[in-house]
């Protein structure tokens, strides 16, 4: 833990301050510093996206940002949009879906979707298929998660939000 | 009880199913959609130790010395242990089975000891306060090596001129050879004999989740409880009580959420067995997870194969005989306990597997290589028969002149034919290869599909349309391991208990990995016993609770688990009427169970809720007659014992456009049309033949395992090793004809590796479709753009 920074930021609304080594990824000081375990760690060189988180906003992967540089930044994980109620819409529609199996890459997928939603336009299958296409699934084929993002956008487009 | 008293369909009727065939959404992915799953990687343990792992850095060479002085004063370094000292504490194994006959492997130890056999194989293990501690010292490990010969050529292998392991002869793990007589006879009358050898890349099953293993091992019990990513709790309790030492009962397997299996999860792997045998060492619990780059290097790999083939026909268009010779690599050790000589025997078995000619030999030669090992991966086997059989087939179409259907239609075996002994020795109980082939083909809309070809063609749209009709092996008897040997069962049990607010728990012994099994599970109970599903809780993957049975392989969850699950709970049912009946002071016969609530029989009238029979049967049984004795929890077992396996059949289709410009491959659509008995959830089902075709559609066009002429593995990483994104993906149709399986109440078969089985066979075939204008084939998976552009001659 040589020349370990002090961090301050915003986790899932709450502010949280810790001393971490500079080489530490955002996803494992989520993880191991605050037991955020929803965000899943699966290839640590960016390409699977089972650890993407919001920051500031945007999605990245918590793989590929270290910790150090989430200081000061607002940091959001599918805990927090659970809790919050962000992602419901998705969520129930991929419970009815089955547009999961077993659940590892769910949280960055519906991170990576939820950012499609709130991009409000209306993106046809093979542009949602394009926006996950850095969130990789072994279990479904894809077909249910489109089928999924597709009926939330869709709806949120009826009910005016769109 | 007789069949028609359950809410089940008997074959041919109609009585109410309950929620069997409904697509009802899985009640434990909710906590999955949290993320507030429990992987082997989130559980927290108080001195929990991290392991990993000191790799060779080469396919083969000699352990001359390794130095840990700098590695043990690393800060966090609680222990670093060679192959030697966890020897002491974890014996070999050696893979073969007793029905193989001849198989042979060398005994493999969980750190290699003085030999490496593969780059990656585990050489010594740093255990570290924190896993980034414990791979900093795995740096400051000095090794010297004296470089040994490398075999990474299979023909090589098999001409055995470097022999891999000192105590053997040859380079030969297993061969086989299967002849019904008659193939030369077949051969020298047929009007038209067409012939292909068919390259299959190796490839791996990139769960998304690595191996993981937390085993905590209790000094003072002298007790192992294994937190692990695994299909097979109840077999790997078994492997650590022997091979540590450790009895039976005080091991215990836990399978919490598992990210993805496929397999993967289901085989012994040796640093894994290190990290058990480190928790024993070190009294303490400890942790491994493989990172994606050493999961390339140590999760099994898969279907490295050379095929030839030859297929002789009439010019009537009538198949006469498949003459097969399969050469097969696996690294340098058979893996434990299922053994690596089975893909390859399942070759042998599956070849030409949906048709009807009598004349057939398989010639099998598997052989050891200094690459990372494989074994069984899902679908074990038939991606390569079906290839091989649906490639030889169509090019037969194409030589005969006939339409790739038709030339199916006339050798698929008829519908109204089984029983049905194939002339591989395996026996059908009943399949349905043509009433799937018109449906496909009614879903396809074929004959359009045809029409629209043409037309493009001559705007210089090549496309392609291929089909792939296919049998799979599901719910395996003891024939598939148990005779051999190995301690792997056959069959699962479950137990249901209602509780006493009416809610029912079951518990059984096969898996959840993600495919639905606790989901369908509870269709099962609920349906059985006759409550709603909210009122079903389901428990899997814990050795210390559930019955004993093989878990999650072979598509066997539904068709075994479920048959269990469902026997348990009418055996429930009839226990609770017995209860309702001393209440009630009836006869049981007047009464039923349905909507969570004991009814009468003839008139549906409420009797009383099963809330209140718990709450009597459970607190105030002295209220009832003083013989008597309620049993509400209840066990049952289930083996498959008729059919050494219960086949399935299906049926694929592909459409694809292939750029000759770039030799890239559009996949337009895919259908499939699959056979699996009774469906339980349709929703289910098909979520399991589209991943499973997208895993096949990976073989097809993206997935290889490359080797350098070293054995250095070349691509292993996910940017480098293509894996399918949604992107590239097409939509997927599916659709099932259902002929229940007579062996079992509930007539399920498996339905979880179909999609892989065929999938590549279609979309091979669609893309020689594609091409066939141009002159051209290719017949190497992965069909990447390389290999279609040289075989347009354009590179």
């Amino acid at each position: 833990m040589d020349h370990a920074l002090d961090i301050t930021l915003s986790v899932n609304g709450v502010q949280v301050s810790r001393r971490v080594a500079p080489r530490v990824h955002l996803v494992d000081f989520l993880r191991d510093e605050l037991g955020l375990t929803g965000s899943h760690i699966g290839c640590e060189h960016g390409v699977c996206g089972a650890c993407t988180v919001r920051v500031n906003g945007e999605i990245v992967r918590g793989c590929l940002m270290l910790a150090v540089q989430a200081d000061g930044c607002n940091v959001e994980t599918i805990e927090g949009i659970s809790d919050s109620g962000e992602a419901r819409d998705l969520q129930k529609a991929f419970h009815e879906k089955n547009a999961l199996q077993c659940g590892f890459c769910t949280p960055g997928m519906l991170m990576a979707a939820q950012d499609l939603v709130l991009k409000n336009i209306k993106p046809t299958r093979e542009e949602i298929r394009e926006h996950i296409s850095g969130n990789y699934c072994r279990c479904t084929g894809y077909q249910a998660i489109v089928d999924a993002i597709e009926e939330v956008i869709q709806a949120e487009v009826v009910h005016g939000k769109g | 009880m007789g069949k028609a008293e359950l809410p089940l369909h008997a074959p041919g009727t109609k009585v109410d199913r309950g929620y069997i065939g409904q697509s009802v959404p899985r009640p434990n992915a909710a906590r999955l959609l949290q993320g507030r799953g429990t992987f082997i990687d989130d559980l927290r343990f108080p001195r929990l130790a991290h392991v990993a792992f000191f790799r060779s850095p080469y396919a083969h060479a000699r352990i001359k010395k390794l130095q840990f002085e700098k590695a043990i004063k690393s800060p966090g370094v609680i222990a670093v242990f060679d192959g030697p000292k966890v020897a002491e504490y974890c014996t070999p194994w050696v893979a073969v089975l007793a029905h193989l006959k001849g198989i042979k492997s060398p005994p493999q130890h969980a750190i290699a000891i003085e030999r490496a056999c593969w780059q990656g194989e585990a050489v010594a293990a740093v255990v570290a306060e924190s896993r980034s501690q414990a791979e900093d010292a795995v740096q400051l490990i000095e090794a010297e090596w004296e470089e040994l010969p490398v075999v990474v050529d299979m023909e090589e292998s098999l001409q055995g001129k470097q022999v891999i392991h000192p105590d053997f002869t040859d380079n030969v793990c297993f061969k086989r050879e299967h002849d019904t007589g008659g193939v030369d006879e077949a051969f020298a009358k047929a009007d038209v004999v067409v012939e292909e050898t068919f390259h299959f890349g190796r490839h791996t099953g990139v769960c998304l989740e690595g191996r993981a293993i937390l085993a905590d091992y209790n000094a003072a019990e002298h007790s192992l409880t294994v937190y692990h990513a695994t299909q097979a709790p109840h077999m790997m309790q078994d492997i650590f009580s022997r091979h540590l030492g450790i009895p039976e009962g005080n091991v215990r397997v836990i399978a919490k959420d598992v990210g993805g299996s496929f397999g993967i999860k289901v085989h012994v792997y040796p640093d894994e067995m290190a990290t058990a045998a480190i928790s024993v060492i070190l009294r303490r619990p400890v942790k491994f997870v493989a990172d994606r780059l050493e999961s390339f290097l140590s999760d099994i790999h898969a279907r490295e194969h050379r095929v030839k083939v030859r297929l002789a026909a009439t010019k009537a268009g009538e198949i006469l005989a498949f003459d097969m010779d399969d050469l097969t690599a696996i690294g340098p050790y058979s893996v434990y306990p299922r053994t690596s000589g089975i893909e390859g025997n399942q070759v042998v078995n599956l070849t030409g597997g949906p048709y009807r000619h009598q004349k057939y030999r398989g010639k099998l030669n598997v052989v050891f290589t200094n690459k990372n090992v494989t074994c069984q991966y899902r679908a074990v086997g038939h991606p390569i028969a079906v290839a091989l059989t649906e490639g030889i087939v169509d090019l037969a179409a194409q030589k005969l002149g006939m339409d790739p259907a038709e030339f199916r239609r006339k050798n698929l075996i008829p519908d109204d034919a089984y029983p049905y002994t194939f002339p591989s020795g395996i026996k059908f109980e009943k399949l349905s290869h043509l009433r799937t082939l018109d449906k496909l083909l009614g879903l396809m809309n074929y004959k359009s599909l045809r029409e629209e070809q043409k037309h493009l063609r001559a705007k210089k749209i090549y496309r392609g349309i291929g089909l792939a009709a296919m049998i799979e092996v599901t719910n395996p008897s003891p024939a598939f391991y148990g005779v051999g040997g190995a301690r792997i069962s056959a069959q699962d049990g479950a137990t249901i208990r209602l509780e006493p607010t009416g809610m029912i728990t079951v518990m059984c012994s096969v898996t959840e990995q993600g495919q639905g099994t606790e989901g369908i599970f509870a269709q099962i109970a609920a349906s059985a016993v006759g409550v709603s599903m909210d009122k079903v809780k389901v428990i899997t993957g814990d050795t210390g609770v559930t019955p004993y049975g093989g878990g999650t392989w072979a598509s066997r969850g539904a068709g075994i688990g479920g048959e269990a699950v469902l026997q348990a709970g009418r055996a429930l049912r009839s226990n609770i009427l017995d209860v309702a009946a001393a209440i009630l002071k009836m006869d049981k016969q007047e009464l039923d169970l349905s909507g969570n609530k004991v009814i009468n029989r003839l008139t549906q009238e409420t009797k009383m809720p099963l809330e209140e029979l718990g709450r009597v049967a459970y607190f105030r049984p002295d209220t009832l007659p003083m013989d008597f004795q309620s049993e509400l929890t209840v066990t049952r077992h289930y083996t498959p014992r008729q059919y050494g396996f219960t086949f399935t059949n299906g049926i694929q289709g592909s459409l694809v456009e292939v750029d000759p410009d770039t030799g890239f491959v559009r996949l337009l659509k895919h259908w499939c049309v699959e056979d699996s008995g009774t469906v339980i959830n349709p929703m289910l089902a098909d979520e399991q033949l589209r991943g499973g075709v997208v895993q096949g559609i990976g073989a097809a066009l993206y997935e290889e395992c490359l080797y350098s002429p070293d054995g250095q593995m070349l691509n292993g990483n996910m940017a480098d090793y293509l894996v399918p994104m949604s992107a590239e993906m097409p939509d997927i149709v599916c659709a099932h004809v259902e002929t229940p399986t007579m062996q079992s109440q509930l007539g399920a078969k498996g339905i979880g590796e179909a999609g892989t089985a065929g999938a590549p066979a279609a979309v091979m075939n669609a893309v020689n479709d594609a091409l066939a204008p141009l002159n051209a084939r290719v017949t190497a998976m992965p069909f990447t753009p390389e290999r279609i552009l040289r075989a347009l001659g354009k590179v």
